[in-house]
């Protein structure tokens, strides 16, 4: 790998996103191995006064224009190539989230680099980067191989750590102006995250419910055990786009990230959207029919079962023990 | 309105997953298919938006198993036209898919409008390429957004609500025509009875459009496809459902939740 690698720094409202640190730390892994500078682009007059805290980065490439803000995919793709052909960058990095969707793919029409998508893993082996991609579900993983080191790679959140991506130091910052078309899409507002009845995040037991509860009425089961250990209930995203809760239960990409000091995962398969927003949990107790269920690898408890079955005896036992 | 659905079928994460002996692909033997979860959204979307403005909603698929008892039930649920481009979907990666799909829009019968909305799932879970829609907005150079969950028409755009994280939404003003990747309509998929979708395909046709298969079916030099290997950190509590409860207790209690 001859070229450079750059991370497109991702920022919301002003605070640099986490993905944006688990990706300069993976790429300055990489960067190192390879011998080939890091760099880092910061799109956007919201975005430019962050430079300084992409401090793992050899040089972060500035474009402080108020049409990058909140800009359309293709937009971005645009800003992005210009800085590719400027620098002579081979691998791009890119966060796999709601926000950046879309980038990469036009990123890649518009340079004929590759792009892997669900990136959770990648290593140097030849001068190739073999990028390892976690598929349906996170059932089945698959390896990439880009020759000559050259792509552009979706991260998904969570696949790397945070704090390496950190760094005191101070990165030297290049200002780009970049051409802008007038975008067919434009932002109008935020609409802010719908208030409900009870804040998961700050719950210390929550009972999430998944696909494998079957029907509404059987979340009230959930919400009894719930309601006995004083935590509430919360879903992943099947289950909300039901209509059986409201969104402001739902945990995972586009809904909250969860702390609690335990998490229940009932008939939550573990999908990598989900366990994006509850993976941090202190225990996590799963249980599921599917003994092959990804959430069994990241659990600290599991239970191969029917959890409309388990449910009545666990609250019994429950109130029994809290007599 | 000329709204366009776009459905993949994806192998059923319920059933086990296997790998063929090639390494490079899922043994086909045991899968089964449905539809993307997406994709029904999208569907529903379409559905809900003519309900409102009127207008044609025409789905679209690659030749896949499953496929044509997803399109019959399409059109048991409101769609007007199915169309099954003959183009086999297995191996075919996102990029060749959007190729064969901009073909489809460049003929006379169905030539992008100045109303048309193109709604494909916003991610398939084998999307190793990315998503189909940025890479039909590229081929088929219209504006892209992704993870909407909400589309209300006004003249010449669509206001759209994209998700971001945290419960944050954001309100997007989008010129038509347009690609939109649909994660959750606004109200759940419509049920619709088997009965209806037997009598459906008794009555109404599959329209079918040759093409040819595309040179190169993915761009990626695929070295392997494997299973994740169990990281092995869950204890598994095993026994008979007592027990387990009984177990579960002891966990809630060391955990200081009861």
């Amino acid at each position: 790998m001859a070229t450079a690698i750059l991370v497109l720094a991702e920022q919301l409202r002003g605070e640099i996103a986490d993905i944006t640190f688990e990706m300069l730390g993976a790429g300055r892994k990489l960067a190192s191995a390879s011998g080939v500078p890091l760099y880092a682009a910061l799109l956007g007059s919201e975005a430019a006064p962050l430079a300084a805290r992409l401090g793992l980065a050899d040089k972060v490439f500035v474009a402080d224009q108020p049409q990058l803000n909140l800009a359309p995919a293709h937009t971005i793709a645009v800003a992005l190539k210009a800085i590719l052909d400027q620098a002579q960058v081979g691998l791009v990095l890119i966060g796999g989230t709601n926000g950046s969707i879309g980038i990469g793919s036009f990123l890649s029409a518009k340079t004929g680099l590759p792009l892997v998508n669900f990136g959770r893993a990648a290593k140097l082996e030849a001068g190739a980067v073999v990028v390892t991609s976690q598929l349906f579900g996170g059932k089945i993983l698959s390896d990439v191989k880009l020759a000559d080191g050259r792509g552009i790679v979706s991260i998904y959140p969570g696949a790397f750590p945070v704090e390496a991506g950190k760094s005191e130091g101070t990165p030297s910052v290049e200002k780009v102006d970049v051409a802008i078309e007038a975008p067919k899409v434009s932002f109008k507002q935020y609409l802010e995250p719908e208030k409900g009845d009870v804040d998961i995040t700050k719950q210390s037991v929550l009972v999430g419910v998944g696909r494998g509860m079957q029907t509404q009425d059987n979340v009230q089961l959930a919400e009894d055990l719930a309601r006995i250990l004083g935590g509430a209930v919360c879903a992943s995203r099947p289950v909300i786009d039901q209509g059986w809760l409201p969104l402001s239960r739902q945990v995972g990409k586009s809904g909250m990230t969860v702390k609690p000091r335990v998490y229940l995962a009932l008939g939550i398969s573990g999908a990598p959207e989900h366990w994006e927003g509850m993976q941090n949990s202190q225990c996590i107790i799963a249980v599921n029919t599917d003994p092959k269920a990804p959430i069994f690898d990241g659990a600290h408890y599991g239970v191969v079962g029917d959890v409309l079955e388990l449910l009545p005896i666990l609250i019994d036992k429950v109130k029994a023990r809290k007599g | 309105m000329n709204l366009y659905v776009l459905l993949k079928m994806v192998p059923d994460t319920v059933e086990e997953l296997n790998v063929a002996t090639d390494g490079k692909s899922l043994d086909s033997e045991f899968l089964r298919f449905k539809l993307d979860d997406p994709d029904e959204h999208a569907l529903e979307q379409a559905l809900l938006l003519k309900e409102k403005h009127g207008g044609k909603v025409t789905v679209v698929a690659l030749d896949a198993p499953e496929v044509d008892e997803v399109l019959f039930t399409a059109l048991a649920k409101g769609a007007d036209r199915a169309v099954k481009i003959l183009v086999n979907q297995s191996g075919l990666g996102t990029v060749a898919a959007a190729r064969v799909l901009a073909d489809y829009f460049a003929s006379a019968s169905d030539k992008i409008t100045s109303d048309t909305l193109v709604l494909p799932g916003s991610q398939a879970i084998d999307d190793l390429e990315g998503e189909l829609a940025p890479s039909l907005a590229a081929a088929l150079n219209l504006p892209f957004v992704g993870v909407v969950s909400g589309v209300t028409l006004a003249k010449e755009q669509a206001v759209v609500t994209k998700e971001f994280a945290g419960g944050l939404r954001g309100e997007f003003e989008v010129a038509l025509p347009a690609v939109l990747g649909i994660q959750s309509a606004e109200k759940p998929p419509r049920y619709v009875p088997v009965a209806k979708v037997r009598a459906v395909m008794k009555s109404a046709k599959i329209e079918t459009v040759d093409h040819t298969p595309p040179d190169r079916l993915i761009r990626l030099e695929l070295d392997r496809m494997y299973k994740p290997e169990a990281a092995g950190r869950a204890q598994m509590l095993e026994g008979a459902p007592e027990g387990i409860a009984d177990k579960l207790v002891e966990v809630l209690a060391n955990n200081s939740v009861i």
